[in-house]
């Protein structure tokens, strides 16, 4: 591939995936042409209500639930909310002391919610991870309690990649208790894994649509039936009263559609990234000296490299590889407005000026070889180049 | 968060960026832990900053702000060199969004520091 200004190479799929051009195809009529509300009685509305309980069956499928076991939502921070809340809304209203348990490194739409819980009078406990950032499983079976009502454990972790073992979780859950409910934000999972809740004792599963090649703004919660959860949002008595607003109809299509082509692709797909992904971090430990590896090739999926290139900022590689037109993310605290770097890589155990150096990059199902070996021609120089201007890393080579 | 075209230019090619042999003072500040260290080696002749170099270790903001920083101390007396203000750093950039302010601070500092050092001697 040559350089030149029009180049665009993106390894930011765990931020967001661009449409799959058959779910445009499969949305566009429900905006003007089956415009109908799906709450509507007559045969405008009618059509919209098959259209989502179409949606709602695939969803379903994958999920090997019921489809009325499905809540569509805006997205996974949405659904991540409801599950918290609505779960925990049950139980306060009954006056119960209650405890959930959760991990120190799920994303923010469940860290946040966990800490509005707290100030409610929830007891919250943060799981430890392994140094691979799996959730530590004998740290779960210590915190389980007598008033322990939901355990909330991600499936695929977005920053590094890695899979928990929730099959293995589910069991010591529900052995220990059968009315413990657990939950999994499985939006980072449903691209690259099975995700069936009976196998993995799931009562509760949050999913989104961009993260699959299918439109922003939709998501479901699947909620097993007898789950208890309380509406945190009101009004219009949508999705058996549990999330009103009006149903995002083309959006739901998508999603539906999305969800069918990952399922069905997903074999494929993942052999393709893998051997990419693989590929390309191979030679990055090969060419770049004095870097960490943050993504445990071995049990995570097949999207993620994340490395630390200690001695250069994240946020300025990041903006360096922009210059190049190479889209990636990164886990310093510069590119969040936070004073801290990533929570997930602190608890995986990794230095906090060490954390500051760290990018992701994610690949998808349009990534080609000769991206990878562009990104490979100008990644070790940007790292070389701002390695040279930091004051410290010159010092402890040349001392 | 959106940089200015300027913040992108001066992080594209630094300006003064590198050791300065020689220097009559030498200004670090910042902590890795934070994410930002920044080093300003100044060269003064008769009171006045003849040359200038920095390395940083940091954000596109914090590289900019040392870039652009540079270039306004070179030629200057060091009493005018104290008057710069993180404000004057901000709109030279034009414009640094909010949560990138704090690495204006750091080139003051580090250029304080440097001065400090220099007066003591």
């Amino acid at each position: 591939m040559k350089k030149n200004k029009k180049v665009s190479v993106y390894l930011d799929h765990s931020a967001t995936t661009p449409t799959d051009e058959r779910v445009i195809k499969a949305m566009l009529p429900y905006f003007s042409e089956k415009f109908g509300n799906y709450s509507s009685i007559h045969s405008l509305g009618r059509e919209a209500y098959f259209a989502v309980d179409d949606a709602r069956k695939k969803i379903a499928s994958f999920l090997n639930c019921n489809s009325e076991e499905i809540i569509f939502t805006s997205g996974s921070t949405e659904s991540n909310n409801l599950a918290l809340k609505g779960v925990a809304k049950y139980f306060l209203e009954k006056n119960k002391n209650i405890h959930i348990i959760t991990t120190r490194v799920e994303h923010d739409a469940i860290l946040e919610p966990c800490r509005e819980l707290e100030k409610q009078g929830v007891r919250v406990t943060y799981l430890p991870v392994l140094k691979n950032g799996a959730v530590d499983i004998a740290e779960l079976e210590k915190a389980i309690t007598d008033e322990t009502v939901l355990v909330s454990v991600m499936y695929v972790n977005n920053e590094v990649g890695i899979i928990n073992d929730l099959a293995r979780i589910g069991k010591i859950i529900k052995k220990a208790n059968h009315k413990i409910y657990f939950h999994s934000d499985a939006t980072q999972a449903i691209n690259f894994l099975d995700c069936d809740s009976q196998e993995l004792n799931l009562d509760l599963v949050s999913i989104s649509g961009h993260k699959i090649y299918g439109p922003k703004g939709v998501g479901a919660l699947y909620i097993k039936k007898g789950t208890p959860i309380k509406a945190i949002q009101t009004g219009g008595h949508q999705e058996r009263n549990i999330r009103s607003g009006t149903m995002n109809v083309p959006a739901i299509v998508g999603f539906g559609k999305a969800i069918e082509l990952a399922k069905k692709e997903q074999e494929k797909n993942n052999k393709k990234i893998a051997k990419l992904r693989d590929y390309f971090a191979d030679k990055v430990i090969k060419e770049i000296p004095d870097i960490i590896v943050n993504t445990d090739f071995n049990n995570s999926v097949s999207s993620h490299a994340n490395f630390c290139f200690v001695g250069a900022e994240g946020e300025a590689i990041l903006m360096s590889l922009d210059l190049e037109g190479i889209f990636v993310s990164t886990g310093s605290a510069c590119a969040s407005g936070n004073l801290d770097p990533s929570h997930v890589l602190l608890a995986m155990g990794i230095p906090k000026e060490i954390a500051h150096s760290s990018i992701r990059f994610t690949f998808g199902k349009h990534n080609t070889k000769a991206e990878a070996d562009y990104v490979l021609s100008v990644l070790p120089g940007i790292i070389e180049k701002l390695r040279e201007y930091n004051p410290l890393y010159n010092k402890s080579n040349s001392n | 968060m959106i940089y200015s075209d300027k913040v992108i230019s001066h992080f594209k090619k630094p300006h003064n960026q590198g050791v300065l042999k020689n220097a009559s003072t030498v200004g670090e500040v910042g902590n890795p832990s934070c994410g930002d260290v920044m080093k300003i080696y100044l060269k003064i002749e008769n009171n006045i900053i003849k040359d200038v170099k920095f390395e940083t270790l940091g954000c596109a903001a914090a590289i900019a702000v040392s870039s652009v920083l540079t270039d306004m101390v070179k030629g200057k007396s060091i009493d005018d060199a104290l008057k710069i203000t993180r404000k004057q750093i901000v709109d030279d950039l034009g414009g640094l969004p909010e949560p990138k302010i704090h690495c204006s601070m750091l080139g003051i500092e580090a250029l304080h520091e440097a001065i400090k050092k220099y007066e003591k001697k």
